[in-house]
């Protein structure tokens, strides 16, 4: 029989272990990180690698003794849609007391946050969103950009695409997602093939929820392009890749925009031509070869690119915070501006910039594996060299302050 | 040239309303003898999906299309017994409800039994490229599936049209306290017809699933189109949901041929000018219960 005093028994303590931990975290004076990233929608996918990824750099932090002697606490949580990401932005400012905002991957959300951090005067460091007006007319000077923007991504296979001689004399045909991103990506993409003696001979807008591309790839038949150049975000570009396996058309195909988790989603065979990247995991390096070992001993699979981006991001907040002794907004913004160096797991160290904050840093095409060269289903790209060339300066890739409307 | 250009995004767009047809066309049997949105139904398409790829990895490609189905069709019957059935009588906004829940959980679970990540699906290499007939050029891989497709409709409308279990079905659209009257229990008819609708969704997923992404919001997706075609073919009526999903396919095709920006918007488009001029649909019939 259960009676009323079994219930408060059960009620104590139930309160006691929610309690408790409370008071022992205050006592410890741990702190607070306020993570946002879409868990769910047509990103979540990339979201749950940017927690995995977080989580085990917060655990090395803490287990090697914290930051200044204080544990560092990351609060995760769905920004869902825009909206719902300034809302919760505002929230952990205000009721959490979080001591800086980081993560999100949506361009969309990342703008509405950077909106928040500025009406507070917080600092944001906006992780995974790559478009370049987040860096551009929209920048304020209390957030820090960590992930490449689309000019980087276009620069990164544009010149392997240049090199192979798929852009000089040669008729390029477009395909762009109809929104924020994907006509940032198409305007990057355009002045790089005009740069480089490419004709644009199409370019069609589709909108996020195209599932079906097979009307598209007939246009393409018809226009006879050289050379099929996609702008497309998030799930749209596995389906493209899919129905462009499955209809077989001859024309080499590239894109400028492409995370590895949706490489892999497009499955055995299916994917082809030049694509870029920021990481991934087969970069030879011996930091990024531990994060990788250590990933896969948890998680059974090697990390995806947002994993890996947000465990470094978390280790250059952790730096600042040693370095300043402080958690203080004025402070962090003072150092991440001073060009201090950061270890990116990457052969040369990054830095931001500081008229833009956006960190600068090296990115990579990448082709696909002969078939039948895959150790693994994870493993059927093929790892180009660094760009820029190791003779030539890192900032070369990204776009010139006479290209760039920030003012901070 | 132009001419044949429109003419091959036309048939293109006929094979596409195949593709449309399976999941609409259980949406619309299901609404029309029981009187329920299922708003579930998506979730069954994915989960099509994901029992094939499932099975597909240790018996075969074919294994996976053939028996998915079968295995979901059997959660359908779990489905119409102990959910679907309390609520044939009950308020509309109950059954959507539950139904819209459902889908939620479904959803969910599909995100905790294989993870948000999309799983990576392929189709068998002799599947793969396309085949050039006459001018136009098809895709292997979406005649196959047209195939599929012609042959389970086929199958439906001989069942509802020439069988005395179509005759009840029917009977039962229009009339279900006549049928009663007549000694008739609807209810294993109804069972039969949740899980047919069932089945063919998830057949649809298991055939999808090489084309298009596998995630666990697949479901959500396509309900929305099906449930576009069965709006614009009109409840109750099998050839208006084929007309419809054919309809949308060839519509879908023109648009993108001249303002590709607004290929998706398109069959909106469609379905608001089908009922500013047939409310009930193209060939809806009048159901009194609904009225």
């Amino acid at each position: 029989m259960t009676n009323r005093r079994d219930i408060l028994k059960a009620g104590t303590a139930g309160a006691l272990a929610l309690g408790f931990p409370a008071i022992v975290r205050a006592q410890s004076a741990a702190i607070k990180i306020g993570h946002l990233t879409p868990m769910t929608g047509f990103l979540g996918a990339l979201g749950v690698y940017a927690v995995k990824g977080i989580q085990i750099a917060a655990e090395e932090i803490n287990a090697a003794g914290g930051v200044m002697g204080r544990r560092l606490d990351v609060m995760s949580e769905d920004s869902v849609n825009p909206a719902t990401a300034s809302t919760k932005a505002q929230r952990m400012f205000e009721q959490d007391k979080v001591d800086v905002l980081m993560g999100e991957i949506n361009s969309a959300s990342a703008k509405t946050i950077m909106q928040v951090a500025d009406r507070n005067k917080r600092l944001f460091m906006q992780i995974g969103a790559r478009s370049d007006v987040l860096r551009g007319k929209d920048c304020n000077r209390y957030t820090f950009h960590v992930d490449i923007p689309v000019t980087v991504m276009v620069n990164a296979a544009g010149q392997a695409l240049a090199r192979e001689g798929y852009i000089k004399g040669k008729k390029i045909y477009f395909l762009t997602s109809d929104y924020l991103f994907g006509h940032d990506l198409a305007k990057a993409a355009k002045a790089f093939c005009a740069a480089n003696g490419g004709t644009v001979v199409g370019d069609e807008l589709t909108a996020t929820d195209t599932t079906d591309f097979s009307p598209f790839l007939l246009k393409i038949r018809q226009a006879k392009p050289d050379l099929v150049a996609t702008n497309l975000g998030g799930n749209q570009v596995t389906n493209f890749v899919k129905q462009y396996a499955e209809f077989g058309l001859p024309f080499q195909v590239a894109g400028f925009n492409l995370n590895t988790a949706d490489a892999w989603a497009a499955g055995d065979g299916n994917l082809a031509g030049i694509w870029p990247t920021v990481w991934h995991h087969e970069l030879d390096t011996p930091g990024t070869q531990a994060f990788v070992a250590k990933f896969r001993k948890i998680h059974g699979q090697p990390p995806e690119n947002h994993a890996w981006i947000e465990y470094v991001s978390l280790k250059v907040m952790a730096q600042a915070m040693n370095e300043t002794k402080s958690v203080d907004t004025e402070k962090l913004i003072k150092y991440f501006e001073s060009g201090a160096q950061f270890d990116l797991l990457k052969k040369r160290n990054g830095y931001f910039r500081a008229w833009d904050h956006q960190m600068i840093q090296e990115a990579y095409p990448f082709t696909v594996k002969p078939k039948g060269q895959a150790k693994d289903k994870w493993d059927f790209l093929k790892f180009g060299a660094a760009v820029p060339a190791p003779d030539q300066p890192l900032e070369s890739i990204n776009p010139p302050k006479s290209a760039n409307a920030c003012v901070l | 040239m132009q001419v044949l250009f429109l003419l091959e995004q036309v048939v293109n767009g006929l094979v596409l309303g195949g593709y449309y047809l399976l999941i609409a066309l259980g949406l619309s049997l299901i609404f029309s003898v029981g009187g329920v949105v299922n708003l579930a139904h998506g979730a069954f398409y994915a989960l099509g999906a994901y029992v094939s790829l499932e099975i597909a990895q240790r018996l075969g490609f074919g294994a996976g299309v053939a028996l998915s189905p079968v295995a979901v069709a059997l959660l359908g019957i779990a489905f119409e017994r102990f959910i679907l059935r309390r609520f044939y009588t009950a308020d509309p906004i109950l059954s959507l409800l539950v139904t819209f829940g459902l889908a939620l959980v479904a959803e969910q679970a599909i995100r905790i039994a294989w993870g948000a990540a999309p799983l990576p699906a392929s189709m068998p290499q002799a599947f793969k490229g396309a085949v050039v007939l006459g001018d136009f050029l098809f895709s292997k891989y979406r005649l196959f599936l047209l195939a599929v497709v012609a042959t389970v409709l086929a199958g439906i409308w001989l069942l509802l049209n020439k069988t005395s279990f179509g005759r009840v079905v029917r009977a039962g659209i229009q009339r279900p306290d006549m049928v009663a009257a007549l000694g008739i229990r609807l209810q294993p008819y109804m069972t039969t017809i949740v899980m047919l609708g069932v089945g063919m969704a998830a057949l649809g997923g298991a055939l999808f699933a090489p084309i298009v992404i596998v995630h666990p919001a697949m479901g959500a997706e396509i309900l929305t189109v099906a449930f576009v075609v069965v709006v614009i073919g009109g409840l109750g009526s099998f050839w208006g949901v084929v007309l419809a999903a054919l309809l949308v396919g060839v519509v879908r095709g023109i648009t993108t041929h001249f303002v590709p920006a607004a290929s998706e918007a398109s069959m909106y488009l469609l379905m608001f000018l089908v009922l500013m001029f047939r409310p009930r649909g193209l060939l809806g019939e009048r159901i009194e219960k609904f009225e």
